[in-house]
């Protein structure tokens, strides 16, 4: 690998979907291109370059882009998140809207284990909110991501992480070697590609956004912005997860951490009256 | 220290069990069978009980069975763990007082999870 077909790579990574590539990642660049450069016919990761420096070749660009983002997810990770959404958001924001729609949005779904645990939670808590119904749209950048979220099919590997053996048995059924989720709380969620550097208004009003590990690998001026246009989709009383290792702080002032909820965010109070006299 | 109780017929198994439990600081017992397994309970009910299901002697659901007419049997948390993979045999176990459900393989990710989900660490 020359140091100027890493520097490309960086620059359409970055361009592409905000990745940000470090210093020193060969390595990584190595591990997740060496399967794209096979598949592709190429002898090896630094031909795939070299070949992506010089020809246009929207495919492949998408094939490597796939590959170098982290797709890294399972049922109910961190739980945290999705305890606090049962104990403490649906029911505030089931007494403030008393019925109809409660909008979340899973910005950067992967292979859908984020949105399915939500659909799973929602299940079981509807005879408490009878009149609410969740309407969860997922969204990710990669197309082998949502093909496979859409599927809603997965390893025996894949079904045992975080995933409570009730909640298996109750919404999973075997089909050879794998595990499909059951067609209703697959249709109870819609699937949508979208690039977070894009403009985001066409996602509409949300009540609860999941933008979980994600911005850590974008710059600071990515974060700024795929924050502040949250924020402005955002309904005053929602809210907003990010990973455990993710703040606003130093990003944006158009967010607050909610206190004694690690990863928990709220509109900050100065937008979130604007908001409310608008609507007042 | 809690203790656990690993049931498997698999040398290698209860070893590959035993290490990753004490790491989550569990005292461990093992046993080849059922029958060992229920002797080993009448003479001290662990907190927690790793369990197989195909094996000699006394297999893992008829243990269960018996384990939960024993004084004291219906305390330990039992957790398969076996290559038994489909819902019949998962939907049985649960019905006959497992909490929880190894498929093989597994690793220390997902022991660790499985009794972290049903309150033993």
């Amino acid at each position: 690998m020359t140091p100027e077909d890493i520097e490309h790579l960086a620059a359409t990574l970055k361009a592409r979907s905000g990745l940000i590539l470090g210093s020193d990642k060969t390595y990584l660049i190595e591990s997740r291109l060496s399967p794209v450069a096979r598949r592709e016919g190429f002898a090896n990761v630094s031909a795939l370059l070299s070949a992506l420096r010089t020809k246009r070749d929207e495919k492949l660009m998408a094939s490597v882009t796939d590959a170098m983002t982290t797709n890294e997810t399972f049922f109910f990770r961190d739980k945290a998140p999705f305890d606090q959404f049962k104990s403490d958001i649906l029911p505030a924001l089931a007494k403030a809207r008393l019925s109809g729609d409660l909008k979340v949005w899973c910005a950067a779904c992967s292979t859908g284990q984020e949105p399915y645990s939500l659909a799973m939670l929602m299940d079981e808590a509807k005879p408490q909110f009878p009149r609410i119904n969740l309407d969860i749209l997922a969204t990710d950048i990669s197309d082998r991501c949502l093909e496979k979220a859409q599927a809603g099919l997965y390893t025996q590997f894949e079904v045992q992480r975080g995933l409570p053996i009730t909640m298996m048995v109750k919404h999973f059924e075997k089909v050879d070697e794998m595990w499909r989720i059951s067609p209703k709380l697959r249709s109870s969620i819609r699937f949508k590609k979208l690039n977070l550097l894009e403009d985001l208004r066409s996602v509409g009003r949300q009540d609860v956004i999941y933008c979980r590990n994600v911005l850590i690998y974008f710059d600071i001026e990515t974060k700024k912005r795929v924050l502040e246009q949250m924020a402005t989709l955002l309904a005053d009383d929602g809210c907003l997860f990010l990973g455990a290792a993710e703040t606003v702080l130093g990003i944006t002032d158009a967010f607050k951490p909610m206190p004694g909820m690690r990863g928990l965010y709220i509109k900050n109070a100065a937008s979130a009256q604007t908001g409310a006299r608008r609507t007042a | 220290m809690k203790t656990c109780l690993v049931v498997d017929d698999s040398r290698v198994i209860r070893k590959v069990a035993r290490r990753i439990l004490e790491n989550l600081q569990f005292e461990v017992a093992e046993a080849n069978d059922g029958a060992e397994a229920l002797k080993s309970c009448k003479e001290k009910m662990p907190a927690a009980i790793l369990l197989d299901w195909n094996m000699p002697v006394m297999d893992g659901i008829t243990f269960l069975r018996a384990l939960r007419k024993e004084d004291g049997g219906k305390a330990p948390i039992v957790v398969f763990c076996t290559t038994e993979n489909d819902l019949a045999h998962i939907t049985e176990a649960l019905t006959e007082g497992a909490s929880e459900y190894i498929m093989k393989p597994f690793d220390g990710e997902i022991l660790e999870a499985k009794f972290s989900e049903v309150g033993l660490l």
